[in-house]
């Protein structure tokens, strides 16, 4: 099965490759020469599974109509500076423009950064702290007014140092050297805010406080969007933001519907990376799930905005329906399914008592509770196909079939001194039936080399906070093995694995680190990485923390994540954008 | 008769503070007896990775540090008083009656309720009628019919409508009537009456024949039972004995003694769908009270949840005293009493 994989991860390649070759290089700038050859306007009828995934599927730039969203939740806020939901870096786009984005194409050229608000990418100091972007001249809000430099850094001061906002991430507050700034909402004075400069209109200068050479994947987050200081409204600003992109906000309705309108004030000529194409964008909110995914079917709305693909049962009428199916895209999604084993909880503070848990795994087993292919390739490292920087390697190969190697397994356990076996318990989050479905395939496999382990159910809201993230509540309560998942905020291998495999970021609660690996080597490798600016040499280290986290078999993979999209027919410019796992929002039109 | 109402609206006043007081219990303190730190319940309302710094200013903003008691009293006073918010780089304010504000969204709760209650109230009244008219009638004509083929139809549909789920009966009649024959349209299309009558009629149909399959069936037991029994005693075969025609036997003397039972309960059943019907809201994606509480409960919103259970309590602590008010009316004895 694993050889399997690896086959099937080299025809992506293969395929990422025609895809790539068949767009002909950037895909913004709105034609539809740039979508290559025989993909334009075939209509989705012709295309066939994962099409959308190499391609873009029903390329048009007919104009108008209007792209109906639905989702089955609310987002955290609708305010790209205070938004961490995956989905919402991606939709937000359409109203909101960062200092760079990532390049509007499918397959592995999509995770290439390029310039948007800013005339190109970051320059760095020779030291690598300082590092300083220039604005495009005459880019407008929706008001008419003009970006200046001021709105950016404006746009950083609020969204990560302020009480108020704190849905979103804190990475410029951890990497700017701002001293002990208390944020514009306590101290209305920009100028005291010193983790950026702006010395001009279009000059926008980070300071920080070590090297960081991915710093151009950090203001590719939507926080570098601007915002004018007067027009911020703090919590509220998400129902009126101040668009850069090409739609802006009609009305939102929070937790109901949200609407967008087209922005006269926005420029093509100035982004290469978007298109213009519906005139209405309505998002309906707080919708059934299973109810999302027939009105899909039916060409009621045309996308499911989470962008987590179909539900069990429309997945199962799609898999017995081959014309359905090939309206279907399988993407990886940023996200690795694994479990973790605590290195300070007895027996597994012995490697060998690890990798005994890795050889008696019957990987199969626990891809199945994920939906079984369509739901993720088997995995075997830390990073996932879509991470930059990824190798495939796979250290405890367990069995020709993936079910599991017994023999193996009790050759580790006599090593560890346990040839009988031994008694441990699997954290899990009790209210996610996928998990709890991996830890009793896991228990299953277990249980055939002697190992019993208990499953231990936790509510997933005090996951982190006061159960598996609590290293001390960890260690009494004996949790050997912890499933947990993790998905990164860039598509880098530091984005991916500092905050999991780092010793230094392991914490009293809310730790990821729930290996509690603490490796010299590994925290070395990763403060090398950082400060190295050459690409290829960068994705050479993190390839090598993978491979020496793996070696210390506390990291057991279960899947690559996938998830199987539904495209409707009146859907066009349809494909998976690899920095997301999911369509690229801000191509999409629709048939009118 | 005065001296009874106002007996029974104070009563009334205190069993709503009764509700409140055990619904915060409930979300604040049983939490806390069980270990849970404010950091602990504040991380839930913050992103992923947040810093002990951002976990420490949810824990201010949402005042979750505070002792119970102050933070009840909080609660409470805002309901008479109203509070302010602080947004960032101002403070909204929140008039009385000021349930709070959301904590995952930040939005004020009375507001909220005031705005789904539309579409909860449009639900449940057209259910209702719904129900009533269907349950009622089969019922009448079951019991005359009893033993008949007609009598067991009805009762084997009124068995079905009572023992499948909302749920089920919901997303299989969207699946045949919205998405394959196309007579109405799907989930989420719910539109305010005022902004257009004509959709938002097609858009209930659904949602009331599903919700009254359900109680039109119990209904139709009811007045069966209910019809049966009375059909047997003296004073009707009085009325036939006088010669009236069973169309006013059946309709002015039995199926009147009938009804006061089924107006009783239905008064109940109305005043319980208005504090929500969740799971008909949640099928067909109706944004209703049912719908905002059974997210709130997912998403962990206490101020929401204390909302919409006081909310939901007001409609059945009301209703209740309706019933109460006309058993009086009907039978004196209950007044003495």
């Amino acid at each position: 099965m694993r050889k399997t994989n690896a086959l099937a991860l080299a025809a992506l390649g293969t395929a990422l490759a025609m895809g790539l070759a068949a767009c002909g290089g950037t895909a913004g700038g709105g034609g539809d020469k740039n979508t290559g050859t025989g993909n334009t306007g075939t209509g989705t009828s012709a295309a066939k599974h994962n099409d959308g995934y190499t391609k873009v599927v029903n390329a048009s730039d007919a104009k108008g109509g209007t792209l109906k969203f639905a989702y089955s939740d609310e987002p955290d806020s609708m305010d790209p500076g205070n938004t961490y939901y995956a989905f919402n870096w991606n939709f937000t786009r359409l109203y909101a423009r960062p200092l760079l984005t990532y390049s509007a194409e499918p397959g592995e050229a999509g995770l290439k950064l390029v310039p948007d608000l800013a005339e190109g990418l970051g320059e760095a100091s020779e030291d690598g702290k300082t590092w300083t972007y220039k604005l495009k001249k005459g880019i407008k809000y929706d008001d008419g007014t003009e970006v200046k430099a001021a709105d950016v850094k404006y746009a950083i001061a609020r969204s990560n140092f302020s009480a108020e906002l704190t849905d979103g991430p804190k990475y410029f507050a951890e990497y700017l050297d701002a001293g002990d700034y208390k944020g514009p909402y306590k101290d209305k004075n920009l100028d005291n805010f010193k983790g950026i400069e702006t010395p001009d209109d279009y000059t926008i200068v980070f300071k920080l406080k070590a090297p960081f050479s991915e710093f151009d994947f950090l203001v590719a987050n939507p926080q570098s969007a601007p915002v004018p200081q007067a027009k911020d409204t703090g919590l509220e600003y998400e129902k009126t933001v101040a668009s850069t992109g090409p739609y802006k906000i009609e009305s939102y309705e929070v937790g109901k519907q949200f609407n967008l309108v087209k922005n006269e004030h926005w420029d093509p000529a100035t982004d290469t990376t978007r298109k213009q194409l519906p005139d209405r964008i309505e998002v309906q909110m707080k919708q059934s799930a299973e109810d999302i995914d027939q009105r899909l079917l039916a060409g009621q709305i045309h996308v499911d905005l989470g962008g987590t693909g179909l539900q069990t049962a429309a997945r199962a009428k799609i898999v017995g329906d081959p014309k359905l199916k090939d309206s279907t895209d399988n993407p990886y999604t940023p996200f690795n399914r694994y479990a973790m084993m605590s290195t300070k909880v007895a027996p597994f503070d012995n490697i060998e008592c690890r990798k005994a848990v890795q050889y008696a795994t019957d990987q199969v087993a626990t891809q199945a509770p994920w939906g079984g292919p369509l739901g993720g390739d088997i995995g075997s490292t830390l990073m996932t196909p879509t991470t930059v920087g990824y190798q495939q390697f796979d250290l405890f190969p367990n069995g020709a079939d993936n079910k599991g190697d017994v023999a193996k397994a009790k050759e580790a356990l006599t090593a560890c001194g346990k040839a009988d076996g031994f008694e441990t318990n699997i954290a899990v989050r009790g209210d996610r039936t996928k998990e709890v479905q991996v830890a009793e395939a896991l228990q299953a496999s277990l249980d055939k080399v002697g190992i019993k382990a208990s499953i231990k159910k936790y509510p997933s809201g005090d996951w982190s906070a006061q159960y598996a993230g609590k290293p001390d509540f960890v260690h009494k309560n004996n949790l050997g093995i912890m499933i947990a998942g993790w998905g990164a905020d860039w598509p880098s291998g530091f984005g991916f694995l500092s905050q999991i495999v780092d010793g230094r970021f392991i914490k009293a609660s809310g730790n990821y680190n729930m290996m509690e690996l603490n490796d010299p080597a590994v925290n070395e490798l990763l403060d090398k990485g950082i400060q190295t600016t050459d690409a290829a040499e960068r994705n050479k280290i993190w390839a090598e923390v993978d491979k020496k986290v793996m070696e210390s078999a506390a990291f057991l993979p279960f899947v690559y994540e996938k998830t199987l999209l539904f495209r409707p027919e009146s859907l066009t410019n349809v494909y998976v954008h690899p920095a997301y796992g999911m369509y690229d929002y801000t191509w999409l039109g629709v048939k009118q | 008769m005065v001296a009874f109402i106002v007996r029974r609206v104070i009563a009334a006043v205190l069993m709503l503070v009764i509700v409140s007081v055990a619904t915060f219990a409930i979300f604040f303190l049983i939490p806390r007896a069980l270990g849970q730190t404010p950091e602990g319940m504040a991380s839930r309302y913050v992103g992923r990775d947040a810093t002990p710094e951002a976990i420490q200013g949810a824990v201010k903003r949402l005042h979750l540090d505070d002792p119970l008691i102050v933070q009840y009293g909080r609660f409470a006073k805002g309901i008479v008083a109203g509070q302010d918010y602080s947004l960032g780089p101002r403070k909204a304010e929140c008039p009385a009656p000021c349930f709070g504000f959301s904590f995952n969204n930040n939005q004020p709760v009375w507001p909220t309720l005031l705005d789904r209650l539309p579409a909860t109230v449009s639900l449940a009244l057209g259910a209702a009628i719904t129900w009533v008219v269907a349950g009622v009638s089969i019922g009448v004509v079951s019991a005359l019919k009893r033993g008949t083929a007609v009598d067991r139809a009805a009762m084997t549909v009124a068995l079905a409508g009572v023992s499948l789920p909302i749920y089920f009966t919901g997303l299989v009649s969207l699946s045949l009537f919205a998405y394959t024959l196309g007579i109405f349209p799907g989930g989420g299309s719910y539109t305010a009456f005022t902004e257009d009558p004509v959709m938002w009629f097609q858009a209930l149909v659904l949602p009331w024949i599903t919700l009254a399959f359900l109680y039109a069936a119990l209904y139709a037991r009811l007045t069966r039972a209910g019809m049966l029994e009375t059909m047997g005693e003296d004073y009707i075969r009085t009325a036939r004995a006088k010669g009236l025609k069973e169309r006013t036997v059946v309709t002015k003397h039995a199926l009147r003694a009938t009804l006061t039972p089924i107006l009783t309960i239905f008064g109940l059943d109305l005043g319980l769908l208005l504090g929500g019907a969740v799971l008909t809201e949640s099928t067909f994606s109706i944004p209703g009270i049912g719908k905002l509480v059974i997210d709130a409960i997912r998403g962990n919103d206490l101020p929401v949840v204390l909302g919409v259970t006081l909310f939901a309590a007001f409609f059945i602590v009301l209703a209740n005293l309706i019933v109460d008010v006309l058993y009086a009316v009907v039978d004196p004895r209950v007044r003495l009493s």
